[in-house]
C-alpha cells in the first residue's frame, strides 16, 4: 500500500504539514511527527509544503 | 499540577503566555502547558517586531533587544534597492529571552507553568469541552478546566479537536526556512527584504541583523509554488549568491499562515489565539505583535467569562469581537493587499523599484511603495489608502 513516509533526521518538527493537512491525520508530538495511515488520503499536500523535503510518497510495492 | 483549573492554555509562545497572564490578572486560576522542555526554544521566527506593536502590550526590556531597527531596505529582483527610513521603527528580538520572560511574567501573575507537557486530546462532558488530556513526566493525566485556550501554533490541534476548521490553505501557507548566521556584512540597524520569483516565489527573503555580525537570514515560499524546489534549496542558493561568507550557527524550518483570521476562533469553552487563530500579519508574516494584542484580549475575556459563570461560545465571542475591532479590519485589508502584491511579476516589481528609487528618500513611505506597486490595480489602491490613511 502507498503511504507517506517521513525521512527521519530531515524532519524539523515544524508543523507546517500539520497545518495544511485537510483530513487531520498528522500529529506532532514533542519528539516526532506521526501520520495516521488509516486516515491519510495520500493527497501529498504535506509532501508539497514541507520546507525541507522531509516527506515523500512511498510506493508500497517497492518497499 | 492539580486536577482542576479555571483556564488551561496550550502553548507557551507569546500568545499563550500573554493570554495566561491576563487571565490570571483577571482572577482566574490558570495552567500554562508547553510541549517543549523549555519555553522559547526552538526559535521558529525571524524575531522582528514594530515598536508600536510591542509597546501596545509591553514596555520593551533592554535584554530582549538584539538590534534596534530604523530602516527597511526592499530589494527588487534586478537588485534595485529602495530604502524606507523610520526612526525607532522596531526591533529584532532575542525570542529565547523574550518568550522566557513572558512565561515568567505569567508565573508572577499566578499562572502555573509546566514544560514537557504534551496535550494530546480534549476532555468532553455533556458534549462540551471540559479540559485536556496531557502527558507529563511519563504520566497521562486528565486535567479539568472551564476554558481551554489553544495557543498551539500553526499545527494547532486544539481548534480541530473542538470542531473548528483550522486548516490553512496551501495558497496561504508560507513554507519558511531560516538560518542564524555569523559573518553577515549588513548595516546593523536595517532589515532587508528581497523579492522575486527566483528568490522566494509568493513570499520574500529577509535578513534581520542581531548585532555582532549575526543575522537571521530566511525566506518563505507560498504553497502555490511548492513542488520540486524546496524553500531550503532557495535558501542555499540565496546564501551562496549573496552571503557566501556567512557562517551558519543554527537553522530552523516553519510554516506561517498568511491568511485571514479564522472564521471562528471560539467555541463553547474554547478560544484560539496567535498562529492557531491565523492572526499573523498576512503581508509580512510577522506574528509577535498581533499575538500579544490578541493574547491580552483573549486572557481578559476568559477571566471575565469565568467570573460570570458563562463560558459559552456566545460569551467568549466577545474576544472575537474585540480582536476584530482592534486589529481585524486592518488584518483583512493586509490580506487583500498581500493578494495583490504577490501577484506582481518580477518586471512589475523592478518597475516599481525604479520609480521609487528616483524619489527623494524622505518621500518614500510604505504607503507609497504599495501605491506605486499596485497603481494598475485601483481597487487595491483604495484598500491601501484605507489602511494607511485611516
Amino acid at each position: 500500500m502507498n503511504r507517506i513516509v517521513i525521512r527521519e533526521g530531515v524532519c524539523d518538527l515544524c508543523g507546517t504539514c500539520v497545518g495544511v493537512c485537510p483530513v487531520d491525520c498528522m500529529e506532532l508530538t514533542e519528539t516526532r511527527l506521526h501520520i495516521d495511515a488509516d486516515r491519510c488520503i495520500l493527497c501529498e499536500m504535506c509532501v508539497e509544503i514541507c520546507p525541507v523535503d522531509a516527506l515523500e510518497l512511498c510506493d508500497g510495492r517497492s518497499v | 499540577m492539580d486536577d482542576r483549573y479555571d483556564v488551561i492554555v496550550v502553548g507557551a509562545g507569546p500568545a499563550g503566555s500573554t493570554a495566561a497572564r491576563f487571565a490570571a490578572l483577571g482572577g482566574a486560576r490558570v495552567l500554562l502547558l508547553e510541549k517543549d522542555r523549555e519555553v522559547g526554544i526552538p526559535v521558529r521566527c525571524a524575531e522582528g517586531i514594530g515598536d508600536e506593536g510591542l509597546r501596545s502590550v509591553l514596555e520593551p526590556r533592554e535584554r530582549w533587544i538584539a538590534a534596534r531597527i530604523d530602516a527597511a531596505e526592499l530589494v527588487a529582483p534586478d537588485g534595485t534597492r529602495v530604502r524606507l527610513s523610520y526612526p525607532s521603527a522596531g526591533y529584532v528580538l532575542h525570542r529565547k529571552i523574550f518568550d522566557y520572560d513572558l512565561a515568567q511574567m505569567a508565573a508572577e501573575a499566578g499562572v502555573e507553568v509546566r514544560t514537557k507537557a504534551y496535550v494530546h486530546g480534549l476532555l468532553w462532558e455533556d458534549g462540551r469541552v471540559a479540559g485536556v488530556r496531557v502527558l507529563h513526566l511519563g504520566e497521562d493525566r486528565a486535567i479539568r478546566a472551564q476554558i481551554v485556550i489553544g495557543a498551539d501554533g500553526v499545527e494547532s490541534r486544539v481548534g480541530r479537536w473542538a470542531g473548528l476548521n483550522t486548516v490553512t490553505s496551501m495558497h496561504d501557507m508560507e513554507a519558511c526556512v531560516q538560518v542564524t548566521a555569523s559573518r553577515v556584512e549588513v548595516e546593523p540597524n536595517v532589515c532587508y527584504f528581497y523579492f522575486g520569483k527566483e528568490v522566494a516565489p509568493g513570499g520574500y527573503a529577509w535578513v534581520f541583523p542581531k548585532g555582532d555580525g549575526v543575522a537571521n537570514i530566511g525566506l518563505g515560499v507560498s504553497g502555490d509554488y511548492s513542488g520540486r524546489k524546496k524553500p531550503i534549496a532557495y535558501l542555499r542558493q540565496f546564501l551562496a549568491e549573496r552571503f557566501p561568507k556567512a557562517s551558519i550557527l543554527t537553522w530552523v524550518a516553519g510554516g506561517v499562515p498568511c491568511a485571514p483570521t479564522l472564521k471562528e476562533i471560539v467555541a463553547d469553552g474554547v478560544m484560539l489565539v496567535g498562529d492557531a487563530a491565523h492572526q499573523a500579519n498576512p503581508i509580512s508574516g510577522g506574528g509577535i505583535a498581533t499575538a500579544l494584542i490578541a493574547g491580552k484580549i483573549c486572557g481578559r475575556v476568559a477571566a471575565e467569562a469565568i467570573r460570570d459563570g458563562d463560558v459559552s461560545k456566545k460569551r467568549l465571542a466577545q474576544y472575537a469581537k474585540e480582536w476584530h475591532k482592534a486589529e481585524g479590519k486592518t488584518h483583512e485589508r493586509f490580506y487583500r493587499i498581500k493578494e495583490g502584491v504577490y501577484r506582481l511579476s518580477d518586471e512589475d516589481l523592478n518597475r516599481t523599484a525604479h520609480m521609487l528609487a528616483q524619489l527623494p528618500p524622505e518621500e518614500i513611505t510604505i504607503t507609497r511603495v504599495f501605491r506605486t506597486a499596485l497603481f494598475r490595480e485601483p481597487r487595491l489602491l483604495l484598500e491601501v489608502a484605507k489602511v494607511f490613511v485611516g
